[in-house]
């Protein structure tokens, strides 16, 4: 299972990366191979604020749709289009190509709560 | 766990949540398991509830494996379903008071579907009759729904009858795809048979093959003694039938507007209700509901199953969503996906009588969101020439 070292992580199996005061969000490999086969993707609305734990996002496989929670609080400033018109990059190259969006972070020691790589794969028992 | 939204009644009614509630595995002490449990781990199957039984819902992935269904050949596991003998002097006629289709007209060697109702005309279960000689039938009826149709039709015996539930006896391959015949082939040595419909006695109690299935391609469904299972599960592996899981049977019956027990078809829901009148004879003289039946036809439908097409770009449309017509809600959907081989969204819903007619204009709501649908005739998906 594909967890790297760069990324923070939240329980509930969404990534950040985060340069500077941003961050690029997306879910995690073990993610979205549970999920199986991602048919729709919307990332939230640009300019949008959202808080730690909260919906941002919502991804549908086939069989069931899932809520994507932002990590940390702020305003998304960037969507990722590409993967409305292609959802299956969030299985494909999900650390990649397959990321949702970008945040704006409003309170970077939020990141204190998230996970490091060694923790979450511990988490999902990797 | 996404397998749980295979439809199955009230109990899909699924609620939207996050990815660590999606990320767990429920496993329940009363679960039961086909004899091919063990080779759907094996093959990295991964397993859901399905009606009581633990199933693979996919093995690679659902869609590669819709794919194999309708281009090439697909393998599933039925064993959970049901087989019932009939047989004895009586038993054209007792069947003929139970299912809605016509027993006695049916040729010895062939298969009909058919549906036992109850006394409200409601549906109990579809399934297959399958005349294996004039006094003896095979009948293969949903895995959900074993011990209620014994018990119903038990208790509803009558005449110079025997009746056997001998579902544990036999595992089932339902073999499905345009390339079915070639796997046929390499399997049993011999031509697959031509005509859709039809039902071969291999061995006597044993072993069966018919040419029916649940998906609108080519195929068969091969029945063997659940003690022989893994091996008539390899060879058809062997003869180039990819494994496919539960949700890659879902999505072909789908595209087909196949109704699924639980979902589209209900005790409160006649046949007529759900468009299956081809499969009642209302000319037999006598059988459960059909007074329920007769009064129907002479009057109006109160409810129409309908085919809804999604015409905006819209998530994937799933069982129990709201379907509005002119800003009103009048119904909800019994199942829904994004079908895979036609790319949009597919549903199927009872709507009232005047909006059931086909080019009727409806809206879907997913997530508090409206889409645009349009009633359209079945099949969503015909088969490529």
């Amino acid at each position: 299972m594909n967890i790297p070292e760069n990324l923070r992580y939240a329980a509930s199996h969404e990534w950040i990366l985060v340069e500077g005061d941003t961050g690029t969000v997306g879910i995690t490999d073990h993610a979205q191979a549970e999920l199986t086969d991602i048919v729709f993707a919307e990332p939230p609305a640009i300019g949008k604020t959202v808080k730690a734990g909260e919906v941002a996002a919502v991804v549908e496989s086939v069989k069931a749709a899932s809520d994507i929670y932002s990590p940390v609080t702020g305003e998304v400033i960037e969507r990722n289009e590409a993967i409305e018109a292609d959802p299956a990059l969030l299985n494909t190259d999900p650390f990649g190509q397959g990321w949702i969006y970008k945040i704006r972070l409003s309170d970077p020691a939020e990141l204190a709560a998230l996970n490091d790589a060694a923790g979450y794969r511990a988490q999902i028992g990797g | 766990m996404a397998g749980s939204s295979i439809p199955q009644g009230d109990k899909s009614k699924k609620e939207k949540k996050g990815l660590r509630d999606q990320l767990g595995f429920a496993h329940s002490f009363l679960m039961q398991r086909t004899p091919l449990y063990d080779e759907h781990v094996r093959a990295g199957g991964r397993i859901v509830e399905f009606a009581g039984w633990e199933m693979p819902v996919q093995y690679t992935g659902i869609l590669q494996e819709h794919k194999a269904v309708r281009e090439a050949c697909g393998v599933f596991d039925i064993s959970h379903m049901g087989e019932f003998f009939v047989k004895g002097p009586d038993a054209t006629a007792w069947l003929d008071t139970l299912l809605t289709n016509n027993v006695s007209q049916l040729p010895v060697g062939h298969a009909q579907y058919s549906l036992m109702l109850n006394e409200r005309g409601g549906v109990i279960d579809d399934l297959i009759v399958y005349r294996l000689a004039e006094d003896r039938f095979l009948l293969i009826v949903n895995a959900s729904m074993i011990e209620e149709n014994a018990a119903w039709m038990r208790s509803h015996l009558s005449g110079n009858v025997e009746f056997e539930n001998r579902s544990e006896a036999f595992a089932a391959l339902a073999i499905q795809g345009p390339h079915a015949a070639e796997v046929f082939e390499k399997i049993f040595h011999r031509p697959m048979p031509a005509d859709r419909n039809r039902v071969e006695e291999i061995e006597p109690g044993r072993s069966y093959i018919a040419t029916t299935g649940y998906t609108g391609e080519d195929g068969f469904e091969w029945l063997v003694p659940a003690s022989e299972s893994a091996n008539a599960w390899n060879t058809a592996l062997a003869a180039g039938a990819f494994p496919c899981g539960l949700g890659a049977r879902d999505t072909p019956r789908l595209e087909m507007g196949y109704p699924l027990n639980g979902s589209d078809l209900s005790p409160e829901r006649t046949p007529l209700e759900a468009g299956l009148g081809f499969f009642v004879d209302l000319k037999k003289t006598t059988f459960t509901g059909r007074d329920i039946l007769l009064e129907q036809k002479a009057s109006i439908l109160p409810h129409k199953l309908c085919a809804i097409r999604v015409l905006d770009k819209a998530p994937p449309v799933r069982p129990h969503y709201k379907v509005y017509v002119n800003g009103e809600p009048v119904s909800e959907t019994t199942s829904g996906a994004l079908s895979p081989s036609l790319g949009y969204g597919i549903a199927m819903a009872y709507l009232p009588p005047a909006y059931s007619d086909i080019g009727q204009e409806v809206e879907v709501e997913v997530r508090d969101r409206r889409f645009r649908a349009v009633i359209v005739k079945k099949p969503f998906y015909k088969k490529q020439p």
